[in-house]
């Protein structure tokens, strides 16, 4: 019960810095690409998520935004960062829906052929089926105390 | 793959990780039905876009999580990239021990529940009898 309500007042926070992130370089409309450009990642799309990676502490790229997700796997991320009390302050989201070259270039660059997408500390951490299960063994709530990424003072929860 | 085989993806994911991981469980679902009215899969005709896989594997052994998933997103490269082909992939990807102490943790989460019940029946009995626990 908190949680849900917790979770939506970190989703209306969390939608903040994705809002207003797009990229310079994921601003300019591209053709589709083919599939062999879809394996050239180039330096101005590598630039560009370097800095988003580097935008906040914890990253996700997503598809839709925190507060609508458009796909069930984002979703349950989402939720996960909820219940974990990740700070809004220290999370930026990614919505790769609006930039075919993000969508793209983020699969590339992370090596990884589907999205949602976490990163702490610009690490890569993994992808729902991941965040789900560290999630349930606890290793996530471990990650994310170390990197001081939590709502402080109150282990995660949160009184409304 | 079988021009003929009406899961043509299907048998390539099980063809192609028995032969590159010699499982000892491959298990493969397809939830494609669950998806198919979602806006993302409008106009797409597959059958065989959305897909579970629980493998369990000696090859797993000493690897993190997300490099094992890699290994399997690797030998599928082809059948995600594809026009049509998979469009998301669920994986549980454990080595034999994980598995087995998966299993213990289980039968032994069950089991203090069993306990736990029997013993507040027990306490209900007893009156509010204070109990060992």
């Amino acid at each position: 019960m908190f949680s849900r309500s917790f979770a939506s007042s970190f989703l209306r926070q969390a939608a903040r810095p994705a809002a207003r992130a797009p990229l310079s370089a994921f601003r300019t409309p591209v053709a589709p690409l083919t599939p062999f450009q879809i394996r050239l990642l180039s330096d101005t799309t590598r630039t560009a998520i370097d800095k988003a990676i580097a935008s906040a502490p914890v990253v996700l790229f997503m598809k839709g935004t925190p507060e609508t997700p458009q796909c069930g796997f984002s979703r349950a991320v989402i939720q996960i960062l909820g219940i974990q009390g990740v700070s809004p302050e220290k999370f930026a989201a990614f919505n790769v829906l609006e930039d075919p070259e993000l969508r793209a270039g983020i699969k590339e660059y992370s090596d990884w052929p589907t999205i949602p997408q976490l990163y702490v500390d610009k690490q890569f951490v993994g992808g729902c089926d991941i965040l789900v299960s560290m999630h349930q063994n606890g290793d996530l709530q471990k990650l994310f105390e170390e990197n001081k990424v939590l709502v402080e003072g109150e282990e995660g929860e949160k009184k409304e | 793959m079988s021009s003929t085989s009406a899961t043509p993806l299907e048998d390539a994911i099980r063809a192609k990780l028995t032969a590159a991981l010699s499982p000892i469980t491959l298990e493969i679902y397809n939830d494609s039905h669950l998806h198919s009215h979602h806006k993302a899969m409008a106009g797409v005709t597959s059958k065989e876009t959305h897909f579970r896989l629980v493998i369990i594997s000696d090859s797993f052994a000493a690897k993190m999580q997300p490099a094992r998933h890699r290994m399997i997103y690797a030998l599928l490269r082809d059948e995600m990239a594809q026009e049509g082909g998979i469009h998301a992939l669920q994986l549980r990807t454990l080595t034999p021990e994980e598995e087995k102490r998966q299993q213990k943790k289980k039968a032994a989460e069950a089991a203090a529940k069993e306990a736990a019940k029997e013993e507040r029946s027990a306490a209900g009995k007893a009156e509010a009898e204070p109990t060992q626990a």
